[in-house]
């Protein structure tokens, strides 16, 4: 957050009233905004934030006046510095985007084209609308990307999209944005593809370049702590509707409805730890790699005990999932073995028996594309059943709903097909497709990162009341810290490709740590305002001070 | 060594490799179609006796692999061998110099159509994708679906009909020799060549149109219309270089097409092409001719489709700039 002395005190940019937006789907129209109002003064950061379906994007882009295919603006008023943007024309609101608004999309790595150096992207409104010359401009984005601290702020421009990381890519997209110095950017989950580590640096350099031009944002998240890092004063979505505004420090100290106060409590969810020698599953000194020539795994050994729950924290390419490939024998190790219940396991998923595979299941990330979207949840769950147990015919279906029941889905369902769910039923039915197996292991990898908080805390839960029915272990992969302190008995940090620190919860998540688990754990965002100021100034002064 | 240059050369040689091949399966297919050039030449008088004199004088009497090392040998050195026409005559007439005028005449047709066809199919796809769904959009779309639908014989009797018999503004038949000059040859083979460019024009463009607007929902097109980039400009310049390697994959099948499909085209007009000669040899048994022929079509094929893997892999930034 901003510190006192540089609040804001200007005139409104942007006003909206009574906003309407509908979508279509399926050819029926729907309302997914339903009269939303909204203002925002120079050089204000308003923070948008809410679950998926909430229609916060959908605000943020209206906000330029803009409605994506499929989505119509039916009711209401957007006004930008004067400007009627509803009653604008194309034309009129082509000059205004890039220019005065600009876009800062989630996913920099798919809104930069692969086709052109990033130089030529960061320029391109700039030359456009004269607003300099292509020298010019360049030199200004020079000196763009040297305030978001990119890394060889001169020559970074040269190189193509898919030639620089996902941190530094979303900061060139902001300097893209900042090029013709816009009265508003629009923020839209610019930091939700990135891991926490990164998000960090790039959370201060946004902040950081907003602060120096003076220029008005609307951040859109569903992170609250994130946030609360970045705007003045935050608004909570539900719905299409408001559900309450207020300033940042307020809003965080004192929510005032119950829907806010949930999403606060999300946070709270914490299981008691318990340790166990009971090793059901041991990996030792395994080394992996897909070409042979790079280790993704290196020298990792890691326990799983009997009913118990093991987190795999790393961020992208610290080889969390490669080891979920290697336990399941998708990618053989090349070095190491894996003993499962005291005896070596088979390295190849061919050379396995039934039983063995049986005994180890998984439950991946997107259960939109690990269900088969043609088949019923009764062929969903029953094929297993056929498949292992041999159970056949109506005990199957017996069967079927009996897990139905154990996930807390009510029988109705087995002849649904998965598109018919939401996005927590799905990821309910991934969990009792891999029970039906009535495996010793389940692996999951990353199985809450695609639900919104509140439906993560149903799907901890559920998992952690069958792992007491069934005693299964867990394998839990993830680079959410909270989900990590939620579920977990023992911790596994991983970082490209060594495990850098096992042992009990109280122990990792406590000092002293090693320097990369303090670098983990520190970057994760906390829900008070002052935390990146304070983080940034900390990891300065420990700079100096080496 | 740059891996673009790598990955040619590999293709390269794959081509020569495929090539090879093709020659080995072109030769044994021949080999096994019943009769021979003697018995369609003797016709009523093909006894025993005369047939195997006739196939020892043409050398037809040795074994099959022989006849091929032979036959490839001497390809590598450039020579395509004697046509069995002429063999045994006072005159022999080699491969080439039967094949050369052919090839030129199909050449001609082929690059005239695709002058006119390539650009003018990328110009009505991108139009297409530009004003997508609209009248156009509709319009181009439901007359390219008419040419494709319709056999190109009964085209080329249409155009024959309209163009040539009811208003005389072109000859029905495109008969070309080696002393009819340049404008002449473009005149005579006016009708074949709108005929083709009706077939293939539709092809290209549909893929054109199909693959320009499979990259308007990624998120870089919506990036580029909100930093203003007009409708227009963002398809030229955001989605078409995006575009090149499945729009340059239907160029090259349709650039071959144009080499190696064309002998319905040519018969209706009876033009002297490649496919024309092809064909009568096939029925005469003139097996050097009909080797020389195939193995052209093939290596027209791998050529062409080898054009198109380098432009897919020189409009890619992911190869061309590694890492």
């Amino acid at each position: 957050m901003k510190s006192e002395k540089q609040r804001v005190r200007g005139e409104t940019l942007l006003e909206i009233r009574g906003l309407r937006i509908e979508g279509n789907s399926d050819g029926v129209w729907h309302p997914i905004v339903k009269g939303v109002d909204l203002s925002l003064k120079r050089g204000e950061v308003l923070g948008l934030i809410g679950e998926s379906g909430a229609g916060k994007s959908t605000i943020g882009l209206a906000a330029m006046g803009f409605a994506r295919p499929g989505c119509r603006i039916i009711d209401g008023s957007i006004l930008f510095d004067g400007i009627d943007l509803r009653a604008a024309g194309e034309e009129d609101k082509r000059t205004l985007w890039g220019s005065r608004i600009a876009y800062v999309a989630q996913s920099a790595a798919a809104a930069f084209n692969p086709a052109h150096k990033i130089i030529d992207q960061t320029v391109e409104t700039a030359v456009r609308r004269g607003v300099m010359d292509r020298g010019k401009a360049v030199a200004d984005a020079v000196d763009l990307y040297r305030r978001l601290q990119l890394p060889e702020p001169a020559h970074i421009g040269e190189r193509y999209p898919h030639q620089v990381s996902g941190g530094q890519l979303q900061r060139a997209m902001t300097a893209m944005a900042m090029s013709c110095r816009p009265d508003l950017i629009i923020f839209d989950e610019p930091t939700t593809a990135l891991d926490v580590t990164t998000q960090v640096e790039v959370l201060a350099a946004m902040r950081d370049i907003v602060e120096q031009f003076h220029t008005a944002a609307i951040y859109i998240t569903h992170d609250l702590a994130v946030v609360a890092q970045m705007a003045d004063r935050i608004m909570v979505l539900r719905h299409g509707r408001e559900v309450e505004e207020a300033p940042t420090r307020v809003m965080l100290s004192e929510p005032r409805e119950d829907y806010t106060k949930t999403l606060w409590a999300v946070r709270k969810l914490a299981k008691p730890e318990s340790v166990s020698d009971d090793i059901v599953l041991s990996v030792r000194n395994v080394d992996a790699s897909y070409s042979g020539v790079v280790k993704v795994l290196d020298n990792v050994t890691v326990g799983l005990p009997r009913g118990r729950t093991v987190a795999v924290v790393g961020e992208s390419g610290s080889g969390k999932s490669t080891l979920a490939r290697v336990i399941t024998g998708i990618l053989p190790p090349s070095r190491g073995e894996i003993l499962f219940n005291g005896k070596p396991l088979s390295r190849a998923l061919n050379e396995r028996d039934k039983d063995t595979l049986r005994r180890i299941q998984m439950i991946y990330q997107s259960a939109d594309t690990s269900l088969n979207p043609r088949q019923t949840i009764r062929d969903i769950i029953g094929r297993p059943l056929e498949f292992y147990q041999g159970v056949q015919g109506a005990a199957r279906d017996r069967r079927v709903a009996e897990l139905l029941d154990s996930i807390e889905m009510d029988e109705s369902y087995i002849d649904r097909l998965p598109t018919e769910l939401s996005g927590g039923q799905k990821q309910r039915i991934s969990i009792a497709r891999a029970l039906a197996a009535e495996p010793d292991i389940i692996i999951c990898d990353e199985v809450t990162s695609a639900l919104d908080q509140i439906v993560q805390e149903e799907i901890l839960t559920l998992l952690m009341r069958l792992q007491k029915d069934t005693n299964v272990s867990y394998l839990f992969i993830t680079h959410d810290i909270a989900t990590v302190r939620a579920i977990a008995d023992e911790i596994v940090v991983m970082h490209q490709g060594k495990v850098v620190q096992q042992g009990p919860k109280s122990q990792v998540l406590n000092p002293p740590h090693p320097a990369y688990t303090e670098l983990l754990l520190s970057s994760v965002p906390q829900m008070d305002p002052d935390w990146l100021t304070n983080l940034l100034a900390r990891r300065a002064a420990g700079k100096a001070g080496a | 060594m740059h891996p673009v240059l790598r990955t040619v050369l590999q293709r390269l040689g794959l081509g020569v490799l495929t090539l090879f091949v093709v020659s080995v399966v072109i030769f044994a297919s021949l080999e096994m179609l019943p009769g021979g050039f003697a018995e369609a030449i003797l016709g009523q008088g093909a006894t025993p006796e005369t047939v195997a004199a006739f196939n020892r004088e043409i050398g037809l009497d040795r074994p099959a692999t022989v006849r091929y090392v032979e036959w490839i040998g001497n390809i590598f050195r450039g020579d395509f061998g004697y046509s069995y026409a002429g063999l045994g005559g006072s005159i022999k007439r080699s491969v080439t110099d039967l094949i050369a005028p052919r090839l030129y005449n199909t050449f001609f047709l082929a690059i005239m159509t695709a002058i006119v066809a390539v650009p003018l199919s990328l110009i009505l796809g991108i139009l297409a994708a530009l004003y997508r769904n609209s009248w156009y959009d509709r319009i181009v779309n439901s007359v390219t679906l008419t040419t494709i639908a319709t056999p190109e014989f009964f085209i080329a009797y249409l155009l024959m009909f309209f163009f040539a018999i009811r208003n005389k503004w072109f000859y029905s038949l495109s008969t070309v020799s080696d002393t009819t000059d340049f404008i002449e040859h473009i005149y005579r083979a006016a009708l074949p060549a709108i005929t083709l460019m009706l077939v293939i024009v539709a092809h290209m463009m549909r893929m054109t149109r199909a693959a320009l607007i499979n990259l308007l929902a990624s998120p870089y097109m919506e990036m580029a219309q909100l930093k203003g980039v007009p409708r227009r400009e963002a398809i030229i310049k955001h989605a078409l270089p995006n575009a090149w390697a499945p729009i340059a994959t239907v160029i090259a099948f349709n650039l071959a097409y144009l080499v190696v499909g064309v002998v319905v085209v040519e018969v209706v007009y009876v033009y002297p092409g490649i496919g024309q000669l092809m064909v009568d040899s096939v029925s005469s048994r003139d097996m050097p001719v009909v080797q020389a022929c195939a193995l052209i079509f093939a290596a027209t094929y791998i050529f062409l489709n080898l054009l198109a893997d380098i432009i897919s892999i020189v409009t890619n930034p992911r190869l061309l700039h590694p890492k």
